[in-house]
């Protein structure tokens, strides 16, 4: 079937007409796909229509197969299921698509289901879903919790994923990989049919591998492989760094940022609105308040958006971003995804984004006109990050943007899916085992593996049987079930795979609620200490009722809460540009970036106390300071790597002679330090550096054990090991209180083979050693000159190494005098 | 596994073993406490999948115990099982008839909420707060100890309910957390006996000994 000759064509056309619009080609690229029934994958921008590419489809598909009662016809069932990874984006698209629905003057319903929605809404939707429902993946696996779900599914014609390209690469994707294996299986049980499934996702190194995890359940079980469609919009980005005016050669990290703040003052007044992206909410809190500090016009116009802000109090600024009526937001990742705010002209990144694709989507949160450019700022908190800067440019002249791995064989996962059909409708093991094997992440699970999952939610592992209570999934007529109702109702309040560390709410005494804050970060603090949250200084008072209670203070001296995780590594390809870009440093020209051009009496200072690395050499050097004898290596691989690679290579060097170090790291490079001088040199540092043994000296050099009890944490929750109780339950969930640590020590005991605790030691390979980068480092370093120099005082750049090392244990205060000599005796 | 250790307490000699029960020399007695028996039963009726195996071999432990120091006599301070019967308990009954000559006493703690009959049955004394045995006196929660009558106050006590752990910090900021004996000057806590418990770190004063428990061995600080 031609598109152009459907009718549905003709009045979406005309419709869109009537407004001046007409359908891009990618548009019409997936119109005509999804008339067809098949999948595939979108790769478009954000603001660029690609909710409509699906969802006018789904239109036009409608109305062709409707042509006479298409405005009548009510009641039609679940056609469009819209899977995104935001709440917050539920409510625009939703609101988006009753628009045209109510302009065509169809009698379409839109619901959003997530955990927002009321009991009244769900009730209704059971009785008549709506023919759109805008869902999260989570809601989604509730949804298969249900008695009689596949009633809902019988008639769906499309399963949309947004924002594809977030989910992959995380459990939360896994989730949506299960969820629509069952509902296609289920959709051809019932009526022999199967709904097209369509993801939509920015660009990502790994595009073919994204529409590959997101269809296999099609491809291996029903042999489509779909397409990708790209919307081809380029969209013009402008990255311009705020350069300093005077370059420090010795760098410090986080220092240099704030000193920057009266530069953006300018770049605020002359844009509509602008945002500021900072790395952690702790720094965003400084960031707010140093703002008001020198641009003190500027209050009541600029507000702070961070994840621990009340929800509240974000939507208001996110209203408040549509209207225009902010100048400035200072946010983190919290903004990073979500709908376009159009009056957003200018974007600010300070300090390193870590990543191309990141720094990427951030620019691509300005200038929304079809023409306009995105323009970005770099801030840079140290003036080595002005050499990411440069190598981000490069970088995205390349199109070089990171790949999204997905995850595999996450056994916490299945687990919980497994008991959430158990609870629906049951499942028999040969079915649900091919229909999971059918899934990108479980292709390679074995019969073993799966009888050893049966085994575990059946019959609870081994056990003593005629002394065991054990009973959760039951075996009736082959079918596997959970009939308690208790068991089946605390199942689905854990369904998900988002953990959250224990958040306390803050509140103030008075009344009025302000946010939420890590339980440890509370638990440390004194009643009268003074802390900042949500860009407020709050003076401690008390704990009640699970609440921090807290009163206004004028003190000017506070703590700044350090919130757990979001230290994101430097991404592979960021690391490999920089490597460039050092190599590009060496001989400036007219046409380098100004970046390098600044940098240039750094990079001389460098070289006349030490090296340069070029890109095919790894620097190493070895300086004697009143500390002792220190060895700084600069792989550029990110500090993951670089944490494992300093743990390996120490044990390594202690094979030598009996030698104890401390290590210290940054995105850049890692150092080691010892009280004796470091037996390194040219005759056996290629073998340091080998990559053979590779496996075994990580797991006798680095406390794995101590890793995989902190990812173990996230995937006993998963699995439905640790209960977090129920609302009005509290008391009698007393006696089942346990905590991750103590499960991990049980299970490494008795029970060594258990698939979860196997998950732990994987995760901790994948993706806290970054076992793959490591090596590809290492077989790299192989391939390339070892520069060693003896540098006879500190080089500007093993500085930030150094300087981050001594933050540890001392404050922030006392840290500013003593960098401050450091600087200045290094520099006369 | 290493040998016991001796430790003197008002001239009487307690043997500080590694599997988390001290032995009481002069009156051939085994002490522990927080056995919580049927707390993997628990988890596990809940159809939560803790191995069972750690429950075997806590009565297994207990079990080398009893026949490594020939004792008369077993005293539990308090919690002797996690939580309302279950199959588990059975278990219990059974390992009771093999050593029907074994006296146990124990003193109620806030986990002991089975029905008398139980107790009967297993042929266990009960104490509600505390029992006394010559110099000593034996209560559950070390908070008890205010509620005793002056008299009772001078004796040496032990308790149990704390599981009381150590925290031995190691080189950069690495740092590890074991289960301890902790011996102040008029007190003792024994650690949990069961290995399917948590601990909660006692920082020791001057003048007060602590055994910590690493895998096998003793270690006493300072």
């Amino acid at each position: 079937m031609k598109l152009e000759e459907t009718k549905g064509f003709t009045i979406i056309n005309n419709w869109m007409a009537a407004k001046e619009r007409h359908p891009f080609l990618f548009q019409l690229q997936a119109w005509q796909q999804l008339i067809n029934k098949q999948s595939g994958l979108i790769n478009a921008p954000t603001g660029c229509g690609k909710t409509y590419s699906i969802f006018l489809g789904a239109i036009i598909d409608f109305i062709n197969q409707h042509p006479d009662n298409y405005q009548t016809a009510a009641n039609n069932g679940l056609q469009l299921l819209w899977i995104t990874p935001l709440r917050a984006l539920a409510r625009d698209i939703g609101r988006a698509m009753e628009e045209v629905i109510t302009e065509l003057g169809m009698k379409w319903k839109m619901g959003i289901r997530n955990g927002d929605t009321s009991v009244q809404d769900r009730a209704k939707q059971k009785r008549q879903m709506p023919e759109i429902l805008i869902i999260t993946p989570e809601s989604l696996h509730l949804l298969l919790a249900q008695k009689g779900n596949s009633e809902i599914f019988r008639l769906l014609k499309i399963i949309a994923v947004d924002e594809w390209h977030e989910l992959l690469g995380s459990k939360r994707g896994v989730q949506v990989e299960l969820a629509i294996a069952r509902i296609v299986n289920s959709q051809m049980t019932g009526t022999n049919t199967i709904p097209s499934v369509w993801g939509i996702s920015a660009t990502i190194g790994n595009l073919e591998e994204a529409k590959e995890v997101l269809l296999s359940s099609l491809t291996r079980g029903h042999g489509v492989n779909g397409e990708i469609i790209k919307a081809n919009i380029q969209k013009k980005i402008a990255v311009e760094s705020i350069i300093p005016d005077e370059i420090e050669k010795y760098p410090w990290a986080g220092h240099l940022g704030i000193k920057l703040a009266d530069k953006l003052i300018p770049v605020i007044q002359n844009s509509k609105t602008t945002l500021i992206f900072i790395n952690t909410r702790g720094m965003s809190e400084t960031w707010y308040q140093k703002m008001l500090d020198v641009y003190p016009e500027i209050a009541g116009s600029i507000a702070l958006h961070h994840g621990s802000i009340d929800r509240e109090l974000r939507s208001w600024i996110e209203d408040n971003l549509h209207t225009g009526n902010l100048k400035a937001v200072v946010c983190t990742a919290s903004l990073d995804l979500g709908v376009d705010f159009r009056p957003v002209e200018t974007v600010v990144q300070v300090g390193s984004p870590k990543g191309v694709a990141r720094f990427l989507q951030r620019a691509g949160r300005s200038g929304h006109s079809p023409d306009a450019v995105s323009k970005i700022y770099f801030l840079p908190t140290h003036s080595l990050e002005l050499l990411e800067a440069a190598a981000i440019k490069s970088a995205m002249a390349e199109n070089l943007i990171e790949s999204r791995p997905p995850m595999m064989l996450c056994y916490d996962v299945l687990l919980q899916y497994l008991n959430t059909i158990a609870i629906a409708d049951g499942f028999s093991p040969d079915e649900t085992y091919r229909e999971i094997i059918s899934t990108f992440c479980y292709q390679h699970l074995t019969k073993e593996e799966w009888a050893q999952l049966l085994h575990f939610i059946t019959e609870g592992g081994d056990a003593m049987h005629q002394y065991d209570d054990f009973k959760k999934v039951e075996i009736v007529d082959g079918i596997y079930r959970i009939n308690s109702r208790k068991i089946a109702m605390r199942h689905r309040m854990h369904i998900g795979t988002i953990v959250s560390t224990s958040m306390m709410k803050v509140k103030f005494l008075s009344g009025g609620y302000i946010g939420v804050i890590e339980e440890y970060f509370i638990s440390r603090l004194a009643p009268g200490d003074v802390f900042t949250l949500a860009g407020r200084n709050l003076e401690f008072i008390m704990i009640k009722d699970m609440t921090a209670l807290v009163k206004k203070t004028n003190s000017k001296k506070s703590i700044i809460p350090s919130w757990e995780g979001g230290r994101m590594p430097l991404s592979a390809n960021l690391g490999k540009k920089l490597r460039e870009a050092l190599d590009e440093s060496t001989v400036i020209q007219e046409g380098s970036a100004i970046e390098l051009k600044v940098l240039q009496p750094l990079f001389e200072l460098q070289e006349k106390i030490s090296h340069v690395p070029k890109q095919n050499e790894l620097l190493i050097e070895q300086i004697e300071t009143k500390d002792g004898f220190h060895l700084f290596v600069y792989p550029f691989e990110g500090r993951l790597v670089h944490e494992a690679m300093a743990a390996i290579l120490a044990y390594r060097i202690s094979r030598i002679a009996p030698i104890t170090f401390s290590f210290a790291m940054n995105d850049y490079g890692f150092e080691l330090l010892s009280d004796q001088p470091i037996p390194v040199d040219d005759t056996n540092v290629y073998e340091l550096f080998s990559p053979e043994d590779l496996l075994n000296d990580i797991q006798r050099s680095v406390n794995s054990t101590e890793m995989a009890k902190r990812k173990f944490r996230d995937i006993a929750v998963i699995g439905g090991l640790i209960f977090q109780g129920m609302p009005g339950e509290k008391k009698k969930a007393r006696h089942l209180q346990s905590s991750a640590s103590l499960l991990f020590n049980v299970f490494s005991e008795y029970d060594k083979n258990n698939l979860l605790l196997r998950q732990a030691y994987q995760e901790v390979l994948d993706q806290q050693m970054e076992e793959v980068r490591l090596r590809d480092m290492l077989e790299r370093v192989q391939r390339s000159a070892i520069i060693l120099t003896f540098p006879e005082r500190l080089t500007p750049f093993c500085f930030p190494i150094k300087v981050d090392s001594m933050r540890e244990d001392l404050s922030s205060e006392k840290l500013e005098v003593r960098v401050r000599k450091m600087q200045k005796q290094l520099e006369d | 596994m290493q040998n016991p250790v001796p430790y003197i307490i008002r001239n009487n000699t307690f043997w500080v073993s590694p599997e988390r029960s001290l032995f009481w020399e002069e009156e051939n007695t085994l002490i522990i406490a927080d056995m919580h028996l049927g707390k993997s039963g628990h988890f596990r009726k809940e159809g939560i999948a803790v191995p069972q195996s750690i429950y075997k071999a806590d009565l297994q432990r207990l079990m080398s115990q009893l026949y490594l120091f020939k004792v008369d006599r077993l005293v539990i301070a308090g919690d002797l099982s996690h939580s309302t019967a279950n199959k588990e308990l059975d278990l219990f009954l059974k390992w009771r008839k093999d050593f029907s000559l074994l006296q146990i006493d124990l003193i109620k703690g806030n986990h002991d909420i089975l029905d008398d009959s139980w107790y009967k049955e297993a042929n266990i004394n009960i104490s509600t707060n505390k029992l006394t045995a010559g110099d000593f006196i034996f209560i559950h929660d070390l908070k008890q100890q205010e509620k005793l009558t002056e008299e009772e106050k001078k004796l040496y006590s032990f308790s149990g309910h704390m599981h009381p752990g150590i925290l031995l910090k190691g080189q950069g900021r690495q740092s590890l957390r074991f289960p301890c004996f902790y011996f102040a000057k008029e007190f003792c806590i024994l650690p949990a006996f069961s290995r399917f418990t948590g601990t909660f770190t006692v920082k020791p004063e001057k003048g007060e000994t602590v055994f910590a428990l690493v895998e096998n061995a003793i270690i006493q600080l300072p």
